[in-house]
C-alpha cells in the first residue's frame, strides 16, 4: 500500500480518515460484497445449520408450519456411530482411498513423466487422458454397466475367469470396482497437474544428474519424484476429498449401494437418512463428522508431504 | 555441462503443436519406445469406454463380444436414439441442463470477476479476510452442505423443481474467483493507476481495460464451471422430482435404475441417451483444450 501511495503523488499531507479506516478503495466491499452475500447465504448459514441440526431431533414438515424440534445432545452422533450400515460406508470409504490414492499417484505421475518428453502423438495423448474427467459420471457409468455387467464384454473374454457373481454384484469387488472407477474418471486431471509441476523443475537438475552418471529411472526417482513434491500433496489431498464423498458411483453403478449394502458410502446413507427417511438430524451429524474427517485427513497429508523438506 | 541430451526438457503448454521437437534429433532409445508404448496402452485405457460408448449406442442388438466393439455395418441403427428419447424427452432435459449450466456460469461470472478484482487490484481493509473466505469454500466438501441446502432451499424457501433452486448452490465458486484473481495480479499497477488519474471508476476499470485483456481468462473460467453443473448428478437429482425440470444427467440416471427394464434393447438406448449427455463437455474441450488447464486449479490452493 505504501509504493502505491507514492505513485498516486506523496505530496498529501493528510490521508483523509475513511481511508485510514477502510483502506485506499473502500469500494472494495462493493466489489467482493455479492461473493461473500452469497457466501454467508449458501455456505456459512447451511454450516451452521448442519451443526444445528445434528444436535437436533430435526424431521421435516410442512413449510412454515411450527414445530418443536428438540435438543438432543449427542443422540444423533452416537446413534451415528453405533450404526452397522455407517461401519461399512467408513470401511469403504477406506477401501476406496487404499486403493485410489496409491494407484492415482502411481499412475499419474508415470504417466506425466512420459508425456513430458519429445515424443509423437504428445498432444492426442494428453487430449486422451483427459477425456474421462470432462464427460459427464452418469455418462461414464453407463459404459461400465455395460461393460461389467454379467453378460458384457470383460466377462465374455474372461470367459470362466470371470467372477461370479458378476464385478458390480460381487460383494468383494462391488467396492474395488467403484475405486477404480473413480480413479480412471479422475486421472487425466492428475496427469495434467503433474506434468505442470514437471515443467517447473529445472533442466539443470537433470543434466547435474546425468553427469553424475544417472540413468533415466535414476532421474525420474531422483529428480522427477522429489519436484513435484507440492503437486503430491495437493493430488493426495484431493484424491481424500473426493473418496470420502462419493454418491454418484454407488448409486447407479452398484445399484443403491448393492449388493446387500457392500458397497454404501457415507454421502449414500446421508441420502437415505436424512433425504428419503427424513431424519435430517442423523444425517447432519454424519455429515458433520466425514467433514471433520477430510479435513483431518487432509491436514496431515500436507503436514507430511509438504514439511519434510 | 553436456550439451546433448534428451531429458525431460522443459516443453510448450500447446497440445496441438509439440514445438519443443524443433531442432531436437529424435532418437528412439528403449526408454522413449517403452514410455511411448505406456502412452499407447493408456490412452486405449481411456478412451475405449468413450468410443464403446458410441459404438454400443449404434446397435440394433447389444453385441457384447470383442467383435461388437467394432461398428458392423448390418447392426447399426440410430433408433436406439429416438427410443431413448421417446422416454427422457432429450431436447426438454438438454434445455433443463442449459439453463442451469448457463445460469451458473453467469452467476459465477460475474460474482468471481467482481471479487477477483477486489483481491487482485483494489485495497480496502478485510481484503485478507475475503480471501480466506474464498479458501474456506474450497476445502469444505460440498456434500456436508447437501442436507442443509436440501432443507432450506426446498423446504424453507421451496425452490424444489425450480432452476434457481438448482442453480444457487453452485454459485460459491472459489476456482473462478482464483483464476480471475491470478489473472489480475498479473497486470500491471501502473496501467490501473493511469486509468484512475483518468477519471475512470473502479466499475469502468474492470469492465472497459481489465475485461477486454482477460478474455483468455474469462473463458478458462466459463470452461471449468460449464462441465461442473453439466456433468452434476447429486444436488439436481435432490432438488428435482419433476422430469419435465430434470438435467439430462438426472434424467438418464434415473432411466437407468428404475425402468431400463422395460426397454427393448435397455442398453443401446442407455449409452445413446449417455452419448448426448457426453458430446456438448467432450466437444467444447476438444475445440477449446489449451484453456482448460488443471494449473488453475493448483495454483487456486496455492493461494
Amino acid at each position: 500500500m505504501t509504493t502505491a501511495d507514492a505513485a498516486t503523488g506523496g505530496t498529501d499531507t493528510r490521508r483523509p480518515w475513511w481511508r485510514r479506516v477502510f483502506g485506499k478503495h473502500p469500494i472494495g466491499y462493493l466489489f467482493a460484497g455479492p461473493y461473500v452475500l452469497f457466501w454467508l447465504a449458501l455456505f456459512a448459514w447451511p454450516l451452521y445449520l448442519a451443526v444445528y441440526m445434528s444436535f437436533r431431533d430435526w424431521f421435516f414438515a410442512a413449510p412454515g408450519a411450527v414445530v418443536d424440534r428438540p435438543f438432543v445432545g449427542l443422540a444423533n452422533y452416537t446413534d451415528v456411530l453405533s450404526d452397522p450400515a455407517v461401519h461399512r460406508a467408513a470401511l469403504n470409504v477406506a477401501i476406496f482411498i487404499l486403493i485410489n490414492v496409491p494407484l492415482t499417484v502411481i499412475v499419474s505421475l508415470v504417466l506425466a513423466a512420459a508425456l513430458n518428453q519429445v515424443l509423437p502423438l504428445r498432444g492426442f495423448f494428453r487430449t486422451a487422458y483427459y477425456v474421462p474427467y470432462v464427460t459427464a459420471s452418469v455418462a461414464m457409468i453407463a459404459v461400465w454397466l455395460f461393460l461389467f455387467s454379467n453378460g458384457g464384454m470383460v466377462n465374455q473374454v474372461l470367459g470362466p475367469l470371470a467372477p461370479d457373481p458378476s464385478w458390480l454384484v460381487n460383494r468383494y469387488w462391488a467396492m474395488p470396482m467403484i475405486a477404480l472407477f473413480a480413479t480412471w474418471k479422475q486421472l487425466g486431471f492428475y496427469v495434467l497437474l503433474y506434468l505442470a509441476a514437471m515443467q517447473g523443475i529445472s533442466e539443470t537438475l537433470y543434466e547435474a544428474a546425468e553427469v553424475d552418471g544417472a540413468g533415466p529411472l535414476r532421474k525420474f526417482w531422483s529428480v522427477t519424484v522429489p519436484g513435484v513434491r507440492s503437486a503430491t500433496a495437493l493430488v493426495v489431498v484431493l484424491a481424500t476429498i473426493v473418496g470420502a464423498n462419493f454418491f454418484t458411483e454407488p448409486y447407479l453403478l452398484t445399484g443403491g449401494g448393492g449388493p446387500n449394502g457392500a458397497s454404501v458410502s457415507p454421502v449414500l446413507l446421508m441420502y437415505r437418512a436424512g433425504i428419503e427417511q427424513g431424519d435430517a438430524g442423523w444425517a447432519a451429524a454424519l455429515g458433520v463428522m466425514l467433514a471433520v474427517v477430510v479435513m483431518a485427513l487432509s491436514a496431515v497429508n500436507r503436514f507430511f508431504l509438504e514439511d519434510r523438506e | 555441462m553436456s550439451d546433448t541430451t534428451d531429458t525431460p526438457a522443459t516443453v510448450d503448454d500447446d497440445a496441438a503443436d509439440p514445438a519443443g521437437t524443433a531442432g531436437r534429433t529424435e532418437r528412439w532409445t528403449p526408454g522413449r519406445i517403452g514410455s511411448f508404448a505406456l502412452l499407447a496402452i493408456g490412452a486405449v485405457v481411456f478412451l475405449f469406454p468413450f468410443w464403446y460408448m458410441v459404438v454400443g449406442s449404434l446397435q440394433t442388438e447389444p453385441n457384447t463380444t470383442v467383435a461388437g466393439a467394432f461398428p458392423s455395418p448390418g447392426n447399426l441403427t440410430f433408433a436406439n436414439y429416438a427410443d431413448i428419447d421417446s422416454r427422457v424427452d432429450l431436447v426438454q432435459t438438454l434445455i433443463n441442463s442449459s439453463i442451469f449450466t448457463g445460469g451458473v456460469i453467469v452467476l459465477t461470472l460475474v460474482l468471481g470477476l467482481l471479487a477477483g478484482y477486489a483481491l487482485a487490484v483494489l485495497d480496502f481493509r478485510g481484503r485478507g479476510a475475503v480471501f480466506t473466505i474464498v479458501l474456506l469454500s474450497l476445502v469444505l466438501p460440498f456434500q456436508l452442505l447437501m442436507i442443509p441446502l436440501y432443507v432450506l432451499l426446498v423446504r424453507t424457501y421451496g425452490l424444489a423443481d425450480s432452476y434457481l433452486g438448482m442453480i444457487l448452490p453452485f454459485a460459491v465458486n472459489a476456482t473462478a474467483v482464483f483464476i480471475f484473481r491470478q489473472f489480475f495480479r498479473s497486470l500491471p499497477e501502473e496501467m490501473f493507476e493511469a486509468a484512475r488519474i483518468d477519471g475512470a471508476s473502479e466499475l469502468q476499470i474492470l469492465t472497459r481495460i481489465a475485461m477486454p485483456m482477460a478474455k483468455p481468462a474469462i473463458l478458462t473460467a466459463v470452461l471449468v464451471t460449464f462441465i461442473g453443473p453439466w456433468n452434476e448428478f447429486l444436488w439436481p437429482f435432490l432438488i428435482t422430482k419433476d422430469q419435465s425440470m430434470q438435467p439430462l444427467a438426472v434424467a438418464l440416471a434415473n432411466y437407468i435404475t428404475n425402468i431400463a427394464g422395460r426397454a427393448a434393447n435397455p442398453f443401446g438406448a442407455i449409452l445413446a441417451g449417455a452419448t448426448v449427455l457426453a458430446l456438448p463437455a467432450v466437444a467444447l474441450f476438444l475445440a477449446f483444450q489449451r484453456h482448460f488447464l488443471s494449473t488453475d486449479v493448483g495454483s487456486g490452493f496455492k493461494g
